[in-house]
């Protein structure tokens, strides 16, 4: 060998794969202004819709007239459900089984619910339109206490359901109720409290928010009549489903129909829903024969699409008095709104909620969910997290806390004590889970090493003596919360969408050159697949990430997968993509066993190509079998190099990680200050280490916005009383909290890689962490539970309840 | 409705348009002179999206008329790599430090701190905190933003630049 010939680690740099903090692709041209989103779409003769939409939470629509608007320059239609009718399409289906109006049909249902869609020639004159619309509305009494919307007398809201017993999901008690949902054994569980020598019971709300990308949704139809085709540029997470979905409900061939998902400005879970603006552009579309934009503004977004949480969760543990829990009982009253919306796996009407026994080692637990609607926007998408995981996380690590304080325990010592061993994986939970792997007591006796755990108790304690003794207006919180998210959805056996299996899919193509192109059925908000991707494709293949461009989002060239949201796009398309790699890689072992007139079982994988084993030298790269593979294929084989993977995953990956977050609160403004926050995560195999730990920073602030005081509120009247950035808390750079990440690492034992996905993980455990804070720092004045968000002000009232402020 | 005629300079070359006088100056930029870096996130001035930099001072076109900009001298993220076409040290530093995911924010923040960086060549992490604090980032955090500034601005000043330990 010369001193040219690289060495092993410069082979392996140049990949720049898997475990490598690669720079993203990305970037280039977003730093440039040139990435290419919805908005920038611009078609000629391209038409703007806009909506008319309801003052009123709940009113019956007597009359909209339409004259003056149709006079105004530019105004070319008005779109009502009379209008829609005529194709079929004055409701829609949603994702939870539920139906949904598109636009008002005889009543609206929430505030700012779509009533009417002008068409024109450009966006002011769209809006001069709306302006002219007149909609003669009878107010009707709202319902906006979902406490009350199984009352007997409480005003009817869905008319369209009136006599319907049954629900998608099993039988209807009243007529503002969804469906119940129950999981576990309910007398085993209550034999349990029976005999348990400890219990409490606490009604622990997970408030309403909202997912709220910095982009709102939007899109761009345009109909082709001439050939028949449908395309539809959109903010969709999940563009292929968009495209069954418009094939199912628009009865058009779904070969005509062209989904493009272009460079998305942040989903959270926002752009999985298909809403009324779609359709509506569509329809506008086909009927003028132009195309149509329809972009959402902030206010549309907040009070809209697609809201997260509004679960309110009476908890129950049981315990012995050493604290080793031994048994768990949950109902949650879910308040989805107008319509049923949520955006979650076909059968799972609360989702994933029944991963609320957590990290621990419940012999018994039962859960049971009532759905219900009111006076509020539809949604219920998983903001950030898998469906309803963050709901189910902030339960029971409110609870395990609340458990603490009752036995006079630590609460870190409690969450060990109850742990789930690693030799219980895989670990079947009560509710019905296996969970893979974990490791759960070595997670979180790094993070209290880290930041000294016991030390922050003993300041703790000597500060809150400081403050009887009135020598302070500060009290201390330290709050300790260790999450089980359960991602990836899903296996076949127990996940779809409207049918579809929950698979995703991989494709990859490597040129004669040696390099290649991989389309992904995932698509990236912001994520940076184009660079992951290609960084596991590097190292399963031996190809340098570089010379592999990623392409998702395209329904024409991608494979068909179900899209980003969930944190399922590692476990599910990262597993596809190794999976068409390994395919590639088999058939280029034996294109180099013919060059290298071998046997295939006498190579060996070393890095970026094949080597004779005990031969060293006698290689051949993955480079040269890529030009081998167009020109001297074995016999009998077909020339070219490239596979598909549609992957089937066999259970969902289970991360893990432990946080924990110290505060200090001024009793008197109910000021805080967030001193630390450490999060440790387990997602198994890191991929990039340097896109985990942004995913980390990013989900910490939204779990930070969440938990301090980012809200959607209504008034008793049904009015969104936060519906823009002035009142709905979005941190920025002076309020967020400095970020300390840490880490683990637990192969999933079934994921061809061994990843697990972390885009979500900080949220679901960040919530629990600062809420804990603030419930452990006013846990000596004598509360056990207090609400969320926790803002200033409530801050201050918890205080002043708790007699600590005159 | 009746059109005004204006002129201004963009990124160094003077564009002209006719415009209706509420039309803002953030749908000019995107729609007329069809530069579509600059983005828009709210519309009511909280996100910084839109942001630009008019003579010399840090701007919400969102916020603006179209009119009111008669005259100035605008520069967009359109305008901000060197000469060569390469990647400026603010736009470095934002890959190097990871201080983007989905983009979205991306243009508006780096024209926020061009300008930071102008009226305070080495700041402060705090002082980089308060400076970008009318521009809203929902993906990253802050924290590897606050990095691509302070990366930025040593290689501006020809200084070596040293991560904060966490």
């Amino acid at each position: 060998m010369n001193d040219m010939t690289p060495t092993r680690e410069q082979r392996e740099a140049k990949l720049e794969g898997m475990g490598c903090k690669r720079k993203r692709v990305e970037d280039i041209r977003f730093t440039q202004g040139k990435g290419n989103y919805v908005d920038d779409v611009k078609l000629p003769g391209m038409l703007h819709g806009d909506f008319v939409r309801s003052p009123h939470a709940h009113a019956r629509v007597k009359k909209i007239d339409d004259t003056e608007a149709l006079k105004v320059p530019g105004v070319l239609a008005v779109i009502t459900a009379e209008t829609l009718k005529t194709v079929n399409l004055a409701w829609m289906p949603t994702l939870a089984g539920d139906v949904q109006m598109v636009l008002a049909d005889g009543k609206v249902l929430f505030q700012n619910q779509e009533v009417a869609f002008v068409v024109a020639t450009d966006r002011y004159a769209a809006d001069d339109g709306i302006n002219k619309v007149v909609v003669e509305y009878e107010p009707l009494p709202p319902l906006i206490d979902p406490f009350k919307a199984m009352d007997k007398d409480a005003p009817v809201l869905r008319e369209d359901l009136a006599g319907k017993t049954t629900g998608a999901h099993g039988p209807r008690k009243h007529h503002n109720h969804i469906f119940e949902w129950t999981v576990g054994d309910k007398d085993l569980t209550d034999a349990a409290f029976r005999k348990a020598e400890v219990t409490f019971k606490e009604m622990i709300s997970y408030h309403r928010t909202h997912p709220s990308p910095l982009e709102t949704c939007q899109c761009v139809c345009s109909f082709d009549k001439i050939r028949g085709e449908l395309t539809i540029w959109g903010t969709f997470q999940a563009p292929h489903v968009i495209r069954t979905v418009v094939a199912l409900i628009a009865k058009l061939p779904e070969q005509k129909i062209h989904v493009i998902s272009p460079d998305i400005g942040g989903g959270f879970g926002n752009k999985v829903g298909a809403y009324p603006g779609y359709i509506c552009a569509a329809v506008a579309s086909i009927v003028t024969g132009k195309p149509v934009k329809w972009v959402e503004d902030r206010i549309e977004n907040l009070t809209a699409t697609s809201f997260a949480r509004d679960y309110h969760m009476t908890t129950e543990i049981a315990s012995t008095k050493e604290g080793k829990v031994t048994g768990l009982r949950v109902h949650v009253l879910a308040d989805h709104g107008a319509f049923d919306a949520c955006a979650d796996p076909s059968k799972w009407p609360a989702g994933f909620f029944n991963i609320v026994t957590g990290s621990y080692d419940f012999p018994t637990a039962h859960l049971s969910v009532d759905g219900i609607y009111t006076n509020k926007a539809p949604g219920g998408v998983a903001y950030r997290c898998s469906f309803r995981v963050t709901e189910a996380a902030y339960c029971i690590e409110r609870a395990m806390d609340i458990l603490a304080q009752k036995l006079g325990m630590d609460p870190a010592e409690l969450r060990l004590k109850n742990f789930i061993k690693p030799e219980q994986f895989p670990y079947h939970s009560a509710l019905g889970w296996e969970y893979d792997s974990g490791d759960y007591a070595t997670a979180m006796k790094k993070a209290m090493e880290t930041v000294k755990y016991s030390e922050l108790r003993k300041e703790q304690s000597a500060l809150r003596e400081a403050f009887k003794r009135g020598e302070t207006r500060e009290i201390m919180g330290v709050g300790v919360s260790f999450f089980t998210e359960i991602v990836g959805a899903g296996p076949s056996k127990n996940c779809d969408i409207l049918g579809i299996a929950m698979f995703d899919s991989c494709e990859i193509r490597l040129h004669p050159t040696g390099a290649g192109i991989a389309r992904v059925g995932s698509k990236s908000q912001g994520q940076g697949h184009e660079t992951t991707w290609a960084q596991i494709i590097a190292t399963e293949i031996g190809i340098p990430a570089d010379d592999i461009m990623v392409e998702e989002g395209n329904t024409d060239t991608a494979p068909y997968g179900l899209g980003t949201y969930g944190s399922r796009s590692t476990p599910v398309a990262g597993a596809a993509i190794a999976m068409a790699a390994r395919k590639i890689k088999a058939k280029a072992q034996m294109i180099a066993a013919y060059k290298l007139e071998v046997h295939e079982d006498d190579l060996e994988w070393d890095i970026d190509g094949f080597r004779v084993k005990g031969l060293p030298e006698k290689t051949m790269s993955m480079k040269d079998i890529c030009w081998a593979a167009y020109n001297s294929v074995p016999p009998g084989m077909e020339p070219g190099l490239e596979a598909v993977s549609y992957y089937d995953p066999p259970n969902m990956t289970y991360p893990f990680g432990a946080y924990i977050c110290v505060m200090n609160i001024d009793v008197d403004t109910g000021v805080y200050k967030v001193r630390r926050f450490y999060a440790l995560d387990d997602c198994g195999t890191r991929i990039n280490p340097m896109i985990i730990e942004g995913q980390v920073h990013g989900g910490l602030t939204e779990a930070f916005a969440i938990a301090m005081g980012q809200e959607i509120r209504y008034d008793a009247d049904g009015n969104v009383v936060t519906g823009s950035f002035m009142d709905f808390f979005m941190p920025t750079a002076v309020e967020t909290p400095h970020w300390e990440t840490d880490f683990t690492v637990t192969p999933s034992p079934h994921h061809p890689i061994g990843a697990k996905g972390v885009g979500e993980s900080p949220n679901v455990g960040g919530v629990p962490a600062f809420s804990n804070a603030v419930n452990d720092a006013f846990s000596f004045l004598g509360s056990t539970h207090i609400q969320m968000p926790h803002d200033y002000w409530r801050n201050w009232k918890a205080a002043k309840d708790l007699g600590a402020v005159a | 409705m009746p059109k005004t005629h204006i002129t201004m300079k963009v990124n160094g070359a003077e564009v002209e348009g006719l415009v209706e006088s509420r039309t803002l100056l953030v749908h000019f930029i995107r729609e007329n002179l069809a530069m579509t870096g600059t983005h828009i996130g709210c519309e009511t001035t909280h996100c910084g999206a839109c942001t630009v930099d008019i003579d010399g001072m840090s701007v919400k076109s969102c916020t603006m008329f179209a009119v009111q900009a008669q005259g100035s001298d605008i520069t967009t993220i359109e305008g901000m790599a060197n000469a060569d076409g390469s990647l400026s040290a603010l736009q470095e530093g934002f890959r190097m430090m990871h201080g983007l995911q989905c983009g979205f924010c991306t243009p508006g923040m780096i024209m926020r701190a061009h300008r930071l960086l102008k009226e305070n060549p080495q700041p402060t992490e705090d002082e980089v905190r308060m400076g970008i604090s009318g521009n809203i980032c929902r993906c990253t955090g802050y924290q590897n933003i606050v990095k691509a500034i302070q990366y930025a601005a040593a290689k501006i000043n020809g200084v070596e630049f040293r991560e904060a330990a966490e």
